[in-house]
């Protein structure tokens, strides 16, 4: 919860702002690899363990200690420039970006400066009108994580108002890649469409490389966004000479929802400041999904001066030609193929897969079929309910708690005719509730689709022996008129019952089928 | 007689030992008992760990009673710099920064020490993290010489040669970036040798500038350096900078002591102006002993060496600046609150910490080093200081074309008196003027003994210089040298030391 | 441009984490400059067709496989903390954010 009492900043409407502004966007992904080990240390990187129990004198920055280079980071920030188009560097080095603080046991992190292994390579992004948008990638570069700190006395937790603070230095050192895209020209409206696409896409294509876990919420992927607003230029072909504003950078984008609406309300509030004739503070700010808003983090200035110098503690690193096609040959499908395979495989249609793509359901989709689930009813489900419950919750859908697993499973229990839809949607709420599984859920509550031929006769007997003019109208042929009497039917059977078939036997009996 | 192993090389004890004429317990009680009796005046001991050192000899003698074949310096006590981590033993890298800190994990080359079963007596005295060339910037108090009491023993590494030029040790461990280990042999009238760069693992020894360290042997031979040089080289998979090729054959190379035929360069750069003339004096009568031998002496020229001293005053600092960053009062060492200020920012403790808690030298050099680096200033100093390094390495390049070694005088001037230069950080830098081109090149040099000074009869050292990874030739020629001299001196110049008076009678060990 | 001034001096402190009285900020800034001054002159040899060295040896290509290694226990690495409290390194309150 947000307890900051500082005033509201002004913001315009977005559309007035395009009216006047050019957006341009820069991206920073941070990428947490899931290597066993640490970036220059064999300490583990396995979440969840116990305060300062995965820690040694490297990854501790303790005196004496050196580092040396995890083999399979390497690997895996080479598989993110080739899935990047990247070049991948001849020759490259480590750097140490010098600055002071206390989860940076070193006091400096040894990063990667002028000299990153990946650099030179484009996205393609596919947005929600089946357009292409190209988002140029100017580096991916190794690097080390910090340090987490708990701030103690607070309101918060965070570090305003905190008296002192608690580090845990477990996550210190495990390899990180951070992506950097070159500044995103000619988005204009669509730039928050276009950032968070861009941000989904990596997301995918680094689950597919198998790099990461890539679990926004958990911080296995990071996002900074940049963003500056110049003058929009009155001939479109001359944009591009109009020189960039000043930026600012946002932290704290924990979810695709959250880059997009973050870049929006950039937009609005540097549109706002400009408009009043002041000019852009350059500063980091911070935003906060609960209250939608950025506020005013810490100030960038020269006290920013890395003093970045090649790491003398290690050599470089010079991938050999043959190493990157070594690696090449383990990359997975390019997304696009991917995509229009996966479509055809599960017969949807343009507009179908397209709107899947959009709510960043397709990896959903793909692992709920590997589970079992057919295509039609993993579509079904994660598009339909779970896309509702997960807007109104204003969570990403792959950040619920229900597992494709799951979908899987609900899908086969209706599919068997174990449960009717709308007893589908009751154990969809309960599994949401954290109940158990699908199988565990309807197990407890005693679900079963009442198969009893006998018994749903019977019950459609008493109801049109109940409802004698509304049974009339329907042998009268106003079929339509059956529904009323299918409901009665159902609310006997206490929803247990196959409502096609009710009305099967309802318009048989009352001789209107 | 105890003085007997005190007085005794490393190899002689090592010989003893294994033919059990002495126990490992005897030899390190000697040496404890010498340690009591002169380093009250010598002061070459941080900490001195008798138990442990004890321990270790005790094991080393069951040992071997049992029959196991165990290595030929088991048993053999030794000193290490106190630069290095020692599970267990303090190790203050000369700082008050560091008072008290206990490393949880052992330097590389202590495993090695260990793991040859040499007691390790104590951890010895330094330049704060090694800055410096006379030990007064230990924050523990100067080392003394020897030789002269109210004379600098060198540095960084002083109290290394001090404890073995005064028999508290028969060897020793000492790093140098830039002369620590060699110019204090110099001064001392001892042995130092500075191994190729990453031919010796530098993991666990604390940091000044990663791109110049190295550890080395300090003893009073060159047979004794280079047993010492054997067991502490070798590639190391924990130091990224680490060779991957086995230790040069040094012991080989002083076995055969042969300079037949071998051409010795003399740097023109190196020994000239600015050298005091007993210096220069017993320089050239060595490099004429090593002519008799039957070397050829060739005239070489490196005309960037004259910025030798600038780059290194450059690099230096800009990479200690970086290494020192991490003593900050928030993980382990000195915290100190700021004066007079209520609730303290973390910020505030770091500064106030780092203030009390380094010296001057190293606040100096932390300065220099953070301008070195800062935006605007990178190209025109750190920047350029490594492409001098590049012209520095061309010209031994060059010169090793023409010559197989390159000799010169180690220091320009003899052990100067505690006090005399500590005001002028210049003055004090030139003391490692002949030392330091090795060190931004990552060649090895030796240092030994050429005689004394006729002015002031104090010891002088001669530099040895091979292309890297060929250290064996530092010993070749080293060995064939100090015989030659030794000789001609009727015995090891140590000998002419003057007798420590000692604070304490040495007690006899009864086996 | 080997003049450096007692304000820098104050900036480069505060750059490097160390609380300087005045008196040192007085001092160092007179040491500096002399050094500076001898070392300035590197300059005039580097010139742009001479690359830079950053390792004396050429080495390249040193990794590591990605195989845990035994780490240090909490209690190791705690017991030299300055101050410590649920098992983490307690630190006086962080000014600035990151």
């Amino acid at each position: 919860m947000s307890t900051d009492t500082r005033a509201a900043e002004p913001v315009v409407d977005y559309a007035e702002v395009l009216k006047k502004y050019d957006p341009v966007m820069g991206l920073e992904v941070h990428v947490e690899l899931n290597t066993a080990t640490k970036m220059f240390c064999g300490c583990a990187t396995g979440f969840g363990a116990e305060p300062n129990t995965q820690v040694c004198p490297v990854c501790l920055g303790l005196p004496g200690a050196l580092p040396v280079v995890n083999a399979a980071a390497v690997d895996s920030a080479i598989r993110i420039g080739l899935a990047l188009n990247c070049e991948i560097a001849t020759w490259c080095r480590f750097a140490r970006k010098n600055y002071f603080y206390p989860d940076m046991p070193k006091n400096f992190q040894t990063s990667q400066y002028d000299e990153p292994i990946d650099f030179n390579g484009y996205l393609d992004v596919e947005l929600s009108d089946g357009s292409t948008f190209r988002v140029e990638i100017e580096r991916a570069h190794m690097e080390e994580d910090t340090g987490k700190s708990l701030h103690i006395g607070g309101a918060t937790g965070r570090i305003h108002g905190a008296d002192h603070s608690l580090v845990d230095y477990n996550r210190a050192g495990i390899p990180l890649v951070e992506i950097v895209t070159r500044p995103i020209l000619g988005a204009g409206a669509r730039a928050p469409e276009v950032a968070k696409a861009y941000v989904g896409a990596l997301r995918d294509l680094l689950k597919a490389l198998q790099v990461s876990d890539v679990r926004m919420e958990q911080g296995s992927l990071r996002c900074d966004v940049n963003l500056s607003l110049r003058p929009r230029a009155q001939d479109p072909d001359a944009q591009n000479e109009v020189p960039l504003g000043t930026r600012t950078e946002t932290k704290n984008v924990n979810s695709l929802r959250s880059v997009e609406a973050a870049v929006r309300f950039e937009m609005t509030r540097h549109a706002a400041v400009l408009n009043s004739g002041a000019s852009i503070l350059q500063e980091t700010r911070h935003w906060h999904e609960d209250t939608g808003v950025t506020t005013s983090g810490r100030v960038k200035s020269d006290a920013d001066d890395y003093r970045y110098f090649p790491e003398p503690d290690l050599v470089p690193v010079a991938p050999t030609r043959q190493r990157v096609e070594e690696l090449r040959a383990t990359m997975p499908e390019p997304p696009a193929e991917r995509r229009h395979r996966l479509q055809s495989d599960w017969g949807y249609s343009d507009m179908e897969m397209r709107d899947v793509m959009n709510a960043g359901a397709v990896m959903l989709i793909e692992e709920s079929v590997a589970a079992g689930a057919t295509p039609a009813g993993a579509r079904k489900w994660w598009m339909g309910e779970l896309a509702r419950r997960a807007s109104v919750d204003g969570r990403d859908l792959a950040d619920f708690g229900v597992t494709p697993g799951d979908v899987a499973e609900l899908d086969a229990l209706v599919a068997s005719g174990r449960l009717n839809d709308s007893m589908a949607r009751q154990v969809l709420e309960a599994v949401l509730a954290g109940e158990g599984s699908p199988v565990a859920v309807a197990d407890a509550r005693g679900l079963q689709l009442v198969e009893d031929d006998e018994a749903l006769s019977a019950a459609v007997d008493a109801v049109i022996a109940a409802n004698p003019e509304v049974a009339g109208k329907v042998a009268e042929g106003k079929v339509a008129a059956a529904g009323a009497l299918i409901g009665a039917v159902m609310k006997q059977m206490k929803g247990q019952a196959d409502a096609a078939k009710a009305r099967e036997l309802i318009l048989a009996k009352l001789g209107a089928s | 007689m105890s003085s007997d192993i005190t007085r005794a090389s490393a190899a002689e004890l090592a010989d003893r030992l294994s033919r059990k004429e002495i126990s490992a317990v005897e030899a390190t009680q000697a040496h404890l008992d010498r340690i009591e009796a002169v380093d009250g005046s010598v002061k070459a001991f941080l900490h001195v760990d008798a138990q442990g050192a004890l321990a270790t000899a005790r094991d080393i003698d069951q040992r071997r009673m049992a029959g196991e074949e165990l290595h030929i310096l088991a048993g053999v006590p030794i000193a290490v710099k106190d630069i290095a981590t020692t599970k267990g033993l303090p190790t203050t890298a000369g700082s008050r920064i560091l008072q008290g800190w206990i490393p949880p994990y052992d330097a590389t080359i202590v495993t090695k020490l260990k793991a040859a079963g040499m007691p390790i007596l104590g951890k010895t005295n330094m330049d704060e993290f090694a800055m410096g060339s006379s030990t007064e910037h230990s924050a523990y108090g100067p080392s003394h010489n020897p030789w002269d009491l109210e004379r600098i023993p060198g540095g960084s590494g002083g109290g290394s040669s001090a404890a073995v030029a005064s028999y508290q040790a028969p060897l020793a461990i000492g790093t140098d970036t830039g002369g620590s280990i060699r110019q204090p042999a110099a001064v001392t009238g001892t042995v130092g040798c500075k191994p190729t760069y990453g031919g010796v693992s530098r993991y666990g020894l604390i940091a000044l500038a990663s791109s110049l360290d190295q550890a080395g042997p300090v003893s009073r031979t060159v047979l004794d350096a280079a047993l010492l040089h054997s067991v502490i080289g070798g590639y190391d998979p924990m130091d990224s900078t680490s060779i991957n090729a086995p230790v040069p054959p040094v012991l080989e190379a002083v076995r055969r002591a042969d300079v037949k035929g071998m051409r010795i360069g003399v740097v023109k750069e190196l020994g000239g102006e600015g050298y005091q003339p007993g210096v220069r004096a017993r320089f050239e009568e060595s490099v004429q002993l090593l002519v008799e031998q039957g070397a050829e002496v060739v005239e070489v020229s490196c005309p960037s060496f004259d910025y030798a001293l600038a780059a290194y005053y450059l690099i230096l600092p800009s990479e200690a600046s970086s290494n020192l960053a991490k003593f900050d009062a928030m993980r382990y060492g000195l915290r100190v609150l700021p004066e007079g200020v209520e609730d303290p920012s973390a910020e505030q403790v770091m500064a106030a910490s780092r203030d009390a808690g380094f010296g001057d030298e190293v606040k100096r050099r932390i300065i220099l080093g953070t301008y070195a680096l800062s935006s605007g200033y990178y190209d025109a100093y750190y920047g350029s200081a490594q492409k001098v390094r590049t012209l520095i390495s061309r010209d031994f390049a060059a010169a090793f074309e023409k010559a197989d070694v390159l000799v010169s005088p180690t220091t320009p001037t003899t052990a100067f008196k505690i006090g005399e230069k500590i005001n002028d950080p210049l003055a004090m830098y030139l003391n490692d003027i002949a030392t330091i081109p090795a060190n931004l090149a990552g060649i090895p040099g030796i240092s030994l003994p050429s005689g004394l000074a006729d002015e002031d009869g104090l010891p002088t050292g001669i530099q040895i210089l091979a292309p890297a990874t060929k250290d064996e030739r530092l010993y070749g020629v080293g060995a064939a040298l100090e015989a030659a001299l030794v000789r001609r001196w009727g015995g090891p110049l140590l000998a002419k030391a003057p007798e420590l008076s000692t604070t304490a009678t040495s007690r006899e060990v009864h086996a | 441009m080997s003049a450096i001034s007692r304000d820098e001096v104050a900036h480069l402190a505060m750059l490097a984490r160390i609380d300087l009285s005045n008196e040192e900020l007085d001092k160092m800034s007179g040491e500096l400059a002399i050094i500076l001054e001898s070392v300035a002159r590197v300059s005039e040899l580097a010139t742009d067709d001479v690359p830079p060295t950053s390792h004396p040896l050429p080495l390249t290509n040193v990794t590591r496989p990605d195989v845990v290694r035994p780490s240090l226990t909490a209690a190791e690495v705690l017991v030299a903390a300055p101050a410590s409290e649920q098992q983490r390194f307690s630190v006086p309150r962080i000014l600035d954010e990151d």
